[in-house]
């Protein structure tokens, strides 16, 4: 046998179209990849900060802030992400400029990444309210009347107890959220923000190799959520520390 | 010395045998919506008191007791604990709420309650829940914190279960848990919410003699509860309630030996 044989040629076409550097594509893949993880991290913290903001609010607020909250709640998990994500990212950054044209400022280039988190983020927190509303709600009211009969302040409260709390409550939903976050990245291909799929249909379109490309792609995603599985895992272990398993409970 | 004896006769302290008075309460009444559950309830504890509110299910005890840490915000009265008048606003339909979270915080901070469901915090184990209140609430230093807490679980019997989350203890040891969590944080006032009536009947009697080992040292404390013959035994005062005033009240000797009140009579006759 000759060399090289070992590898039939149609697969070092392959490993060569994949390869880190160039002419492979594999580096803008994996370029990609980091962008969407960006977006995917800083919109899933930001939805969590906005989440227990409206959550809060929803449960506690004012009857104007609960309005609001419901509002916010009502209308972004009404309007299909896509429009979402096209109307916040042409006419959020355009708004921006002409407030800041109006002021006499000049205008400015948002970056993709920012305008990515903030459109994502702000789309996750709705969802988010919800997944902690439900959460906080489920706390055994009996620990939240302990800590103000402790003469805990309401900040202390949220921080000591209520949010530990609710953890085990929130998490499976929360965890929906992140990987929904991680695909919904995929969403900003249409505004040209160059993460995970865009990169792949760009490799795609121009070696023909559609098949090899979205295969790569849709491997790279499902490594993401195996991975994030693992961390859930564990951070569920941890937060339901005080309770008995369902199992022992049957 | 003389600085000492100087500092010792107080022209303001009251020059009688008479405790202080830690807990104050005037003319207290609760309204939820259209039905008044206390129309008028007043209460004097001194420091050494165990005042023992006893009464029918719906005759306002454990309300009573709830207004007295604005659990629940009393409709109107006066409530003054450690010689501090509680400040009330009106909320403009009827009721009031208290005019300074921060001053009611303080108050409640020096009040050991003690629920009928223990209520521990379940995510934290037992020597956390003890020492949460003296680190972040009292601002104690974690380590004398942890000290204390030891000791306080060695009282109550639990030393072998402080790094064991509630939910893996018995009704008894989480109430013994809840109980030394109460005065971990050093209380003027104890404030019990009838602590054995969600325990087994074989669990009640350990959590009755911590109780009364507490009373025993001479602890203030309020006591709702249904054990008529533990009120008799640990009681320095009963207030019998029913429907939201009190009937009867006096040493428990009087109260139970010699029952005035047609109603005090029969319950005494239903619950014994």
């Amino acid at each position: 046998m000759a060399d090289g044989s070992i590898i039939p040629e149609a697969l070092s076409q392959m490993l060569v179209l994949l390869s880190p550097s160039p002419p492979g594509w594999g580096g803008n893949l994996l370029r990609g990849l980091m962008h969407s993880l960006q977006i995917a991290l800083g919109a899933f913290g930001m939805g969590l900060i906005i989440g227990t903001l409206g959550a809060y609010g929803k449960l506690y607020g004012s009857p104007l802030v609960r309005d609001l909250a419901g509002i916010y709640t009502t209308i972004v998990r009404a309007v299909p992400e896509l429009v979402l994500i096209l109307l916040l990212y042409y006419a959020g950054t355009d708004l921006i400029n002409r407030i800041l044209e109006a002021s006499g400022y000049q205008r400015i280039d948002i970056s993709g990444l920012v305008a990515g988190i903030v459109v994502l983020g702000f789309v996750q927190g709705a969802y988010a309210t919800e997944v902690l509303r439900g959460a906080i709600k489920a706390i055994p009211q009996g620990e939240v009347e302990a800590a103000r009969a402790y003469g805990m302040s309401p900040t202390l409260m949220m921080r000591r107890i209520t949010l530990p709390s609710m953890l085990p409550y929130a998490l499976p939903g929360l965890a929906n959220l992140w990987l929904i976050a991680t695909k919904d990245t995929a969403l900003l291909a249409v505004v040209g923000f160059s993460e995970l799929t865009l990169e792949t249909r760009q490799a795609a379109g121009t070696t023909k190799a559609y098949f090899l490309f979205f295969m790569a792609a849709g491997l790279l995603y499902l490594l993401i959520t195996l991975f994030s599985n693992v961390i859930v895992g564990r951070i569920e272990k941890w937060a339901r520390r005080g309770m008995p398993s369902v199992r022992e409970a049957r | 010395m003389m600085g000492s004896d100087a500092v010792s006769i107080n022209p303001l302290q009251p020059q009688t045998a008479e405790q202080a008075e830690a807990i104050h309460v005037w003319n207290l009444h609760k309204r939820f919506g259209a039905l008044e559950v206390l129309k008028g309830v007043s209460l004097t504890a001194r420091d050494g008191d165990v005042v023992a509110l006893i009464g029918g299910s719906g005759s306002g005890k454990s309300t009573f007791l709830r207004c007295i840490n604005f659990l629940e915000n009393p409709t109107s009265g006066v409530i003054r604990i450690n010689g501090e008048d509680i400040e009330m606003v009106s909320d403009g339909a009827g009721g009031q709420y208290p005019a300074n979270r921060r001053q009611i915080e303080r108050i409640r901070s020096r009040l050991g309650m003690v629920f009928q469901n223990f209520n521990l915090w379940q995510h934290m184990t037992l020597l956390q829940n003890v020492i949460e209140v003296p680190v972040h609430v009292l601002g104690m230093k974690r380590d004398a914190a942890i000290a204390i807490g030891e000791q306080l679980l060695e009282r109550v019997g639990l030393s072998a279960k402080r790094d064991v989350y509630p939910a893996y203890l018995s009704g008894g040891q989480q109430q013994r848990g809840a109980i030394a969590r109460a005065l971990a944080i050093q209380p003027r006032v104890m404030l019990f919410d009838e602590p054995t009536s969600a325990l087994d009947p074989e669990l009640v009697g350990e959590v009755l003699k911590v109780i009364a080992d507490l009373a025993k040292e001479g602890r203030t404390m309020l006591l709702v509860t249904h054990e008529m013959k533990f009120a008799r035994e640990v009681a320095s005062h009963v207030m019998y309630l029913h429907n939201g005033i009190v009937e009867e009240e006096g040493p428990p000797e009087e109260l139970f030996g010699s029952p005035k009140s047609e109603r005090l009579k029969q319950f005494i006759r239903t619950v014994s």
